[in-house]
């Protein structure tokens, strides 16, 4: 079964991506979404059997791979608790993104090749949660990262879109480097790569000591660091995260799909499968709860003062990994895997919504130009509306009621602080940041939905109406060109947003679901202290006495993210319903606070500075300074000056004639190996 | 029945004799003479390893004929030179599709200059005898240096004159050690040598005169400048051919005469191509981002591409060795089919220049996807042959040394930034003008010229075994012959009791608490 479910997207992908010239867009549009959804009737049985209890762990063989030596490893197909969430979290979120594309997709040309690269991606994906060694894993870490530069870049002849592909595959490419370090470390330690191998022979290990780059180390310490860069890489935490909000640049289906709900996810699933190894090595948890932190904190300052709706989802997603990541570097696995799960529901829920409204919008992306739109597009705004209440953690404290978010978010938190000194500190980050949270969600949806309408002054919506102008009058586009108003002084610019089509709207609505209720259903299993234990099963470092902890903790300390979340919402409320004008005010007042979080902290200006363009200067000083002006000028354009004395007889000896070389070589040849015969007995 | 069927001297004899008939034939007779001869050669070369036994003994399809006092036609090959001679003849029919509407002038000297370089090569590769060998290998180089000269580009005669000189230097030093070995071994037996012990003093110098001839042809850094320019100035099959078997010469030099005839040379001189190595990687990648030539950036990619060859050669152990062997065959098919790819847009535009090109993927999709494929098997994606070899040669020098493999490792931040540059201002973006986004999708020849080499990238990628197996006793043979000089490695777990190796933290550099 699980081959099925893994091979059919391959296949589909495939069929879709050759064949789709052939059998035409409607059928490479079919198979795939057929494809997909059939992986997810199947995915959702293996889950329910590990829910119930019923599930059992088991590999499945699919071929050798590779064997060097000691190094033997194969292509196989591992199920277990950690598989079977990852099983429906992807194959239900892409075959949602797949159904969802019809509409979102409807008028782009190369609609097969789209759906080929959302099949590919889904493959990688599932290779990458089945695997049962190191390798196979990379395996699919460079698949997805395959499939999600060719989703990026997928509007090819937009610059901008090419230029974020190739950013996200690079930087990527970094964590790559760790991660194949440490893949190379942990064979060099365990002789093995197989991950049950490694994870049992793990704390035999700990308090040894390897050298790496003529530093001493602990053992599992660095080798946890450099497999974590790889998690860094494709979680895009702080200092590899600068690919993640130009990865916008793919159209929106992918950006839920890929960079929100399940590849972004691989770095916080990769931790909890090695979480038995990471559990041994304390100092590398210790900077792993670090990063997760700051980039929590860092993405979440960012997000605030976003102008682009996907941007500011896409920060939100970065800050929302952090969560994860701290999570497990506090030891609480169950806690990052749920949020991880809660999370792919209402972040591709409001992804999508944000698709809705960008294609009501005619992709218009800038929030500046909204405004009102609940009137328009009821439908996005109330599922959109669903997506904040639970990302912002929405519930009633105390009790088991509330939004996905509430619970997975919740669980975090209280984890962090019952762990200890380290965690009561990220505790504190953690509250802060759902404070940021719920402040850029709810300005999204103030900014988006309330307000008055703002889309007059939208190029895209001019265009749009200048080009369907026929029904508006000619005369208005006219007046739109020379950014003339009169007439519309309602903002609308004569534009009325429509709401989507149902292929569109059914994704919508099965994902609020989600967001709605995974929380309330599956907090018992994920994160529950006996439950849980039996739920993951030995899957993950499932620790039964943090999950009972964090019901210990102080009543004020349990309060608190709710308390954040309002707070959160109340500035929002002040600044974007109550007193439209005062965000134009802080930003003249603080311009230097605030052009240091729009500008992301300048963390792209700094890598172009220390890395892009020394590369190139140094590129260019190695081929015209080093090949050219030492090594030719010295090496072979020396030799015929040295022979010729001047440089004009020089060159003609270089242009000499052609034939007396391969003369000489061949008289040479000849003349030596006579002589050699002669002289060698 | 086939036992003794002389299979190397046919598989030789077979385009050497096609050569001399496509030297009186018509250009139309003398295009089918060459492929079909070249598609026998490949069906023969199957055959030989089908019939390759791997439990077998170690030198297989063995002969031996006097000629002259001791120098013998002595024929044989082991796993190594039979996955060498079969990229040979693979790439051959390649090559001479890719020339069959491009070269319009001498076609049949030009047709009798490859199968002359194929009975050539194959010689190299299975000469069981020093002065066979010695002659192999170089007149192999004189139909590739006419093919540049004659057939090349603007600037063949500078390109060709580079060629000549970097090679003939490193030739010359070459031939002297091979004489005194002689004289001081009494044999110009290849596989006897490969066991014979020569004083440790006079092992470095042979080690050094047979690098310069090795490590001209692998390229290494700093010898390798002629190699962009005769990869620029080639025709497209004279650029596969280079970077698919000429290259592959260094590296099977390496691992026939430098290691096992001089181990403790090998073992002294191990930090020397460790550091040319890793210079050659970050050095060349560098180079490579900056290119706006197609062809030489793919070339100066081969550069760093054969410097993990030459890292994991040195390591001495099994994988580094059967990584870098996987390496030599990857890059032969890859950068094979990248120069090929080159090849396709450049007759329909003729020019090399990168920036003449942009938004093929419009007007050239199956183009598009191939070279797509191509690039991710030369940055190393899983699944494609590059990262089996990469992976391997990498693990090997990690076991060697963790900076090596780091600055090595590199390589892949750095190949993933030139090959996506590479592929984004040529496929992707829009057209350069009216003449690019004319041109045309691959043609039927076209296809049947990629996608073969994409099948055997795919392959290797997926399941290496059948490329492995036959190579893989030998890898253990040379791994064993350095076990004693073998570096010890400074990323080593040495669980505190259970290995005797007291030395062993010392050698560790830097191990300071």
């Amino acid at each position: 079964m699980i081959s099925y479910i893994v091979f059919l997207p391959l296949l589909a992908a495939i069929v879709a991506g050759l064949g789709g010239r052939f059998i035409g867009n409607f059928a490479a549009k079919l198979v795939t979404t057929g494809a997909l959804f059939a992986a997810c009737a199947l995915s959702w049985p293996i889950f329910i059997s590990f829910l119930t209890g019923h599930g059992t762990a088991g590999v499945t063989p699919v071929l050798h791979w590779l064997s060097s030596g000691d190094l033997v490893f194969d292509w196989a197909l591992r199920v277990d608790t950690l598989t079977a969430v990852m099983l429906v979290v992807v194959t239900s979120v892409s075959a949602l993104v797949h159904l969802y594309s019809w509409g979102y997709m409807a008028e782009d040309p190369s609609q097969p090749r789209f759906f080929a690269y959302l099949s590919l991606f889904t493959f990688a994906m599932l290779m990458l949660v089945t695997a049962d060694n190191l390798v196979q894993m990379f395996f699919g870490w460079e698949g997805v990262g395959l499939a999600s530069y060719l989703l990026i870049g997928f509007w090819y002849h937009k610059p901008s879109a090419n230029a974020a592909a190739i950013k996200a595959f690079v930087v990527n490419r970094v964590g790559d480097l760790g991660f194949m370090l440490g893949i190379f470390g942990t064979f060099l330690v365990f002789r093995t790569v197989s991950i049950p191998e490694v994870l049992a022979a793990a704390p035999a290990v700990a308090g040894s000591h390897i050298s790496f780059l003529s530093m001493r180390f602990d053992t599992l310490t660095i080798l946890c660091l450099l497999l974590f860069i790889g998690a860094m890489g494709k979680s895009a935490q702080l200092g590899l995260h600068t690919w993640l909000p130009d990865a916008m640049e793919g159209p929106t289906p992918v950006s839920a799909l890929i960079h929100a709900a399940t590849m972004v996810t691989a770095g916080v699933f990769m931790l909890c499968r090695l979480s038995p190894m990471f559990e041994a090595a304390p100092v590398a948890l210790g900077f792993v709860t670090f990063i997760g932190a700051a980039t929590c904190f860092f993405a979440g300052t960012v997000g605030t003062c976003q102008h682009d709706i996907k941007r500011v989802i896409a920060y939100s997603t970065c800050s929302q990994l952090g969560y994860m990541f701290f999570a497990a570097g506090v030891g609480a696995y169950g806690a990052a895997m749920f949020h991880l799960f809660t999370h792919a529901f209402f972040k591709a829920l409001l992804f999508l919504g944000a698709g809705s409204v960008i294609h009501a919008m005619h992709h218009e992306q800038d929030m500046r130009h909204y405004g009102a739109l609940r009137k328009h597009i009821p439908f996005t705004y109330w599922t959109m509306m669903a997506g904040t209440l639970a990302i912002t953690g929405v519930g009633i404290p105390l009790t088991s009621f509330g939004f996905a978010g509430f619970f997975s978010k919740d669980a975090i938190l209280e984890s962090a602080f019952a762990s200890g000194p380290n965690g009561q500190l990220v505790f504190w980050v953690g509250c802060f940041v759902a404070l940021l949270t719920s402040f850029y969600s709810w300005r999204l949806m103030f900014l988006t939905f309330f307000g008055k309408p703002r889309w007059g002054t939208s190029e895209h919506i001019q265009h749009a109406v200048h080009d369907h102008g026929q029904d508006h009058g000619h005369d208005h586009a006219a007046a739109h060109a020379h950014g003339d108003q009169h007439g519309h002084d309602d903002g609308t610019a004569g534009y009325h947003p429509h709401e989507s089509p149902l292929s569109m709207l059914v994704p919508l609505a099965l994902l609020t679901t989600g967001a709605v209720l995974a929380g309330y259903f599956f907090h018992h299993a994920f994160v529950g202290a006996e439950e849980g234990a039996h739920f993951w099963a030995g899957s993950i470092a499932f620790d039964a006495h943090l999950m009972h902890a964090m019901h210990e903790i102080p009543l004020w300390a349990k309060l608190m993210p709710a308390s954040a979340m309002i707070i959160g919402l109340l500035i929002a409320w002040r600044n974007y319903i109550r007193h439209p004008d005062a965000p134009a005010r802080f930003v003249a007042n603080m311009s230097g606070l605030h052009n240091f979080v729009f500008r992301k902290w300048y963390f792209d200006e700094l890598y172009d500075a220390i890395f892009v363009r020394p590369a190139q200067a140094l590129g260019r000083i190695f081929w015209k300074g080093g090949d050219e002006a030492i090594i030719d000028r010295f090496g072979p354009d020396g030799a015929a000056r040295a022979v010729a004395g001047t440089s004009g007889v020089a060159v003609k000896i270089q242009s000499g004639f052609l034939y007396s070389y391969a003369f000489v070589m061949l008289i040479g040849l000849a003349a030596l190996v006579t002589w050699l015969m002669a002289v060698v007995r | 029945m086939l036992g003794n069927f002389p299979m190397l001297s046919t598989l030789i004899a077979l385009p050497a004799l096609g050569a001399l008939a496509c030297l009186f034939l018509g250009d139309r007779a003398a295009r089918w003479t060459a492929l079909v001869t070249t598609l026998a050669t490949f069906a023969l070369g199957c055959v030989m390893w089908a019939r390759f036994d791997v439990a077998g003994p170690v030198w297989q399809f063995v002969e031996r004929a006097p000629i002259v006092g001791q120098f013998y036609w002595a024929m044989g090959i082991d796993g190594i030179s039979l996955m060498l001679i079969m990229l040979s003849v693979f790439l051959m029919p390649i090559c001479i599709g890719a020339s069959w509407n491009s070269i319009t002038e001498r076609v049949g000297l030009y047709m009798a200059s490859f199968l002359f370089m194929e009975a050539l090569m194959i010689g190299v590769f299975a000469a069981q005898d020093l002065i066979l060998f010695y002659i192999f290998f170089e007149a192999g180089l004189i139909p590739m240096y006419l093919i540049i000269g004659i057939w090349g580009g603007a600037n063949r005669i500078y390109a060709s004159y580079k060629f000549f000189l970097y090679t003939l230097l490193g030739s010359v030093l070459m031939l002297v050690a091979m004489i005194w070995m002689i004289y001081a071994a009494g044999t110009a037996d290849i596989p006897t040598l490969m066991h014979s012990d020569f004083p440790v003093a006079a092992q470095r110098w042979l080690w050094l005169a047979f690098f310069a001839s090795f490590a001209v042809k692998m390229p290494m850094w700093p010898v390798h400048t002629w190699l962009p320019d005769a990869h620029v100035q080639a025709p497209t099959a004279g650029s596969v051919i280079l970077a698919g078997v000429l290259l592959k010469m260094g590296g099977y030099g390496f691992l026939r005469f430098s290691i096992p005839m001089f181990p403790d040379a090998s073992a002294d001189f191990m930090w020397l191509i460790f550091a040319l190595s890793a210079v050659a990687v970050i050095y060349t990648s560098l180079v490579a981002l900056v290119q706006s030539d197609m062809k030489k950036l793919i070339a100066y990619s081969s550069v760093a591409h054969m410097a993990i060859v030459t890292a994991g050669l040195f390591a001495f152990n099994q994988q580094g060795i059967e990584g870098a062997l996987i390496v030599m065959l990857s890059h032969g098919l890859v950068s094979g089919a990248l120069f090929l790819c080159v090849g396709v847009i450049y007759d329909r535009l003729h020019t090399r220049e990168i920036a003449r090109y942009g938004g093929l993927s419009n007007n050239m999709p199956g183009y598009a996807l191939l070279f797509l494929f191509f690039t991710m098997a030369s940055i190393g994606l899983p699944a494609t042959s590059g990262f089996v070899g990469e992976f391997l040669s990498l693990i090997g020098i990690y076991e060697a040394s963790s900076w090596v493999a780091f600055l090595c490792a590199t390589g892949i931040i750095l190949g993933a930034g030139y090959m996506l540059w590479l592929y984004r201002r040529i496929a992707f973006g829009s057209a350069a003008g009216e003449d690019t986004l004319s041109m045309r999708d691959l043609s039927l020849r076209e296809w049947l010229l990629l996608t073969p080499i994409a099948a055997v990238v795919l392959w290797m990628g997926v399941y290496p075994e059948p490329f492995l197996a036959p190579m893989r006793r030998d890898a253990t043979a040379i791994a064993a012959r350095m076990a004693n000089a073998k570096p010890a490695g400074d990323a080593h777990y040495r669980a505190a009791s259970s290995r005797p190796t007291p030395s062993s933290h010392e050698a560790a550099p830097g191990s300071a608490h």
